[in-house]
């Protein structure tokens, strides 16, 4: 879309809201806001069945035994133990690439980063399009490689997200894991797509005098987060057409028996793996800076500390992949590097939390929701920071390797950290996209629920570890099942804060309907969004803001 | 997009991104020569190096070399060493035997892949004369003694990271050669066969 001064360089520009009719808008959408908004469903359409998935899961871990899953099989246990594995891999990839990623850059920055820069749309409406449908494309594959065959005689691929070979080579012989390759090349080919035309809006579309250094956090975490998918996504879509070929075409890129490298694929996979992680959790520290400094109405403390910590935490990102590795024989030189770099980390992420914190200090603090889902955010991602310290360490990695401690620590800074981080945006611009406020004392009431029931379901599993119960499997030892027990009676807490929180929304757009202010959080609220009416207009900022003229900021 | 005045801007920067892309995707299919190289070149992974000729010193020190061999099920083999372990001082040369048996009725060909463990001592291991380095033809029912000279490199003293290793671990794992991987390769300077070695 034009950055024209006026309003006169696209005939479709007149008036601002001129909506095109519903096919239209919607399957042929260029609209970011739009886009943004089908991104957000499609994310709570994926997150609705990973969550299911992790029920499941629970639901059989309950007590030792094939207890639950044999009910989808037929009451075959090998079978149920294949679906259970299924579920694990399924999970992982849907919440990752299905859930977080779209929701956060797909939804949340398609929505908020024109809008934060002061650009009309993004560089390449078109483009972005494409991006979204291919990413829909991509999950009706993903659908698809469930059903397909997979591991002789069984359904679906049981490798884990990791697709290490050869159990994804000639351990699935079925289409199932071919499909499941397709579907991450075009997530992957959309979600690269989609980070250009961010890089591109992000440096050439700023509204008039916004520098670099003025831009929102927001806007900087997707700028680097564009940066990782740009680097680290062709490198999966390179590691899986290696995985292609050989279980398709006879190469031996990782057969041992012909000279090739089963080790090979996991340099690969986690050298993408690792960037990766980065990409589910970094437009969240953006989200949560704005949040943290609306509600506690002071400018985020240490603005440039932020944004190039975020550029610090994605360039190492890059250099300590091999720390998810530490098993498979590295040398002892090696393993230091790893651990040293790994611990580097710590170090601007560690800025990250103080200055979150610093903020808050001396802060006029409201809690809203938003609020009171950052501050869980902080405290939760931070419980998960610590955990991956210990891990970090080569040596209690072995120890730990493949254990629940692992899924502990990754699902306190994923499923906790990042998925809060979605529910504070949520709730914050929940108003800007819809137009109307949800009831405050229900969202309070979906975080308190929800922050009990995922520190049950997580935090013992610390334990489970720690006392040496291995992941991936169905079954476990009797001496695991108190835990487990408890950690599934936090699922079902979760579930019934996930039920409040479906209350909330169609209590806000059905019972409530209360009209949301241009800007409901007050004096805190800074950035252009809470310049616009509630939902913004369909094209925004006909007249650029300028940032040019004294020293106004936009952070 | 051309239209607008940020076209040209634009579009060169959609041309940078797609730059690092195909850039990244590159990188990854070259880490895969690279890969091998690195691991031949360190003996990272357990990757043992060939040697022309022995030791010039023999250390004091002495090390225990176990054998290990192992046959992919897809070969109609028996594959053992026929010795549990060899004790020798670094430095020093030995001979060590494998038995394999062709339990079929049809020649088959094979070929070995081989790594050691500790995987940092694969730098310090070296082969002489090695079975592995060339495919193996057995006739049906077929047993032969094959064998491999090999030493432990004095320099493995050295290295403080190996003051620890007393035992070295060798295996191989046999894998059918299979006619349609294309010819086998006979001559005797080809030690890629078993570059990176197998899990084992």
């Amino acid at each position: 879309m034009a950055q024209a001064p006026t309003d006169h360089a696209h005939a479709e520009d007149h008036g601002g809201d001129h909506v095109p009719p519903f096919f239209i808008r919607w399957f042929w959408s260029t609209n970011h806001k739009d886009i943004g908004t089908l991104y957000l469903i499609f994310a709570v359409l994926a997150g609705i069945i990973g969550g299911a998935m992790s029920g499941m899961m629970r639901e059989e871990l309950m007590h030792p035994g094939v207890t639950f899953l044999t009910q989808f099989t037929g009451g075959d246990p090998v079978a149920a133990a294949n679906f259970y594995n299924v579920l694990v891999t399924y999970h992982g990839l849907i919440m990752i690439f299905f859930m977080v990623m779209p929701a956060m850059i797909g939804g949340f920055g398609n929505w908020f980063v024109p809008i934060m820069i002061g650009a009309p749309d993004m560089a390449f409406p078109r483009m972005n399009n494409i991006s979204f449908w291919l990413y829909a494309a991509s999950g009706v594959l993903l659908t698809l490689s469930i059903f397909a065959a997979g591991a002789p005689g069984q359904h679906g691929f049981a490798g884990g997200w990791v697709m290490y070979p050869p159990l994804s080579v000639t351990g699935h012989p079925g289409p199932a894991m071919d499909l499941l390759i397709f579907a991450l090349h075009l997530a992957g080919a959309s979600s690269i797509l989609g980070a250009i035309n961010f890089i591109t809006t992000i440096f050439n579309m700023r509204a008039p005098g916004m520098t670099l250094h003025k831009m929102p956090l927001f806007a900087w975490s997707v700028l680097v987060t564009a940066f990782l998918l740009v680097l680290s996504l062709p490198v999966l879509a390179g590691a899986i057409t290696m995985l292609l070929a050989d279980r398709n075409f006879g190469t031996a890129f990782f057969d041992a028996s012909k000279g090739g490298d089963p080790l090979l694929f996991q340099h690969l996979f986690w050298f993408f793996g690792h960037p990766e992680v980065y990409i589910l959790i970094l437009p969240g520290f953006g989200i949560i800076s704005h949040v943290v400094s609306t509600f506690s109405k002071k400018p985020i403390f240490g603005y440039l500390g932020m944004a190039y910590a975020m550029v610090a935490i994605g360039f190492v990102g890059f250099l300590v992949w091999a720390h998810h590795m530490y098993t498979v024989g590295l040398s002892v030189d090696m393993k230091a590097y790893f651990v040293a770099a790994t611990m580097v980390i710590a170090v601007p992420t560690g800025i990250k939390i103080f200055s979150w914190i610093a903020t808050m200090w001396g802060g006029s603090i409201e809690f809203k929701t938003p609020m009171l889902f950052a501050i869980g955010f902080i405290f939760l991602f931070t419980v998960g920071g610590v955990t991956g310290v210990v891990l970090a360490n080569a040596g209690i990695d072995h120890y730990l390797h493949d254990t629940y401690y692992v899924v502990a620590h990754f699902h306190y800074v994923l499923s906790l950290g990042a998925v809060f981080a979605i529910f504070a945006g949520w709730y914050y611009w929940f108003g800007k996209m819809t137009g109307k406020m949800y009831r405050e004392w229900l969202g309070a009431l979906h975080f308190w629920i929800m922050f009990v029931g995922v520190n049950l379901i997580f935090f013992p599993m610390h334990f489970l570890g720690l006392q040496g119960m291995p992941r991936r499997y169905i079954d476990y030892p009797q001496a695991f099942e108190h835990w487990n027990e408890i950690a599934t009676y936090g699922y079902y807490i979760m579930i019934a804060g996930m039920a409040v929180f479906a209350a909330c929304m169609f209590d806000a757009f059905f019972i409530y309907r209360r009209k949301a202010a241009n800007n409901p959080w007050g004096v805190g609220a800074t950035t252009l969004e809470w310049t616009l009416s509630s939902p913004p207009p369909f094209h925004q900022f006909n007249e650029l803001p300028r940032f040019d003229k004294g020293d106004a900021k936009a952070f | 997009m051309s239209q607008t005045p940020n076209g040209k801007k634009n579009a060169r920067m959609a041309m940078i991104g797609a730059a690092m892309a195909l850039g990244m995707v590159g990188m990854s299919f070259l880490a895969v020569p690279l890969y091998r190289m690195f691991c031949q070149v360190t003996g990272y992974g357990g990757t043992i190096n060939r040697a022309n000729e022995g030791a010039k010193t023999v250390l004091d020190r002495v090390v225990t070399v176990r054998f290990d061999g192992t046959v992919d099920p897809a070969l109609p083999w028996r594959f053992k060493p026929e010795q549990v372990s060899q004790t020798i001082h670094i430095g020093q040369s030995s001979l060590a035997f494998f038995k394999a048996t062709n339990l079929s009725d049809k020649p088959v060909v094979a070929r070995a892949t081989y790594n050691v463990s500790p995987a940092k001592a694969g730098i310090y291991f070296k082969k002489i004369q090695c079975f592995c380095f060339t495919e193996q033809v057995l006739q049906p029912g077929e047993t032969v003694d094959m064998p491999v000279t090999y030493f432990v490199d004095p320099s493995i003293a050295d290295d403080p990271d190996l003051d620890d290793v007393t035992t070295i671990t060798l295996a191989y794992t046999f894998y059918k050669w299979d006619e349609k991987d294309g010819e086998p390769v006979v001559s005797a300077d080809t030690g890629k066969g078993g570059a990176g070695g197998g899990a084992e």
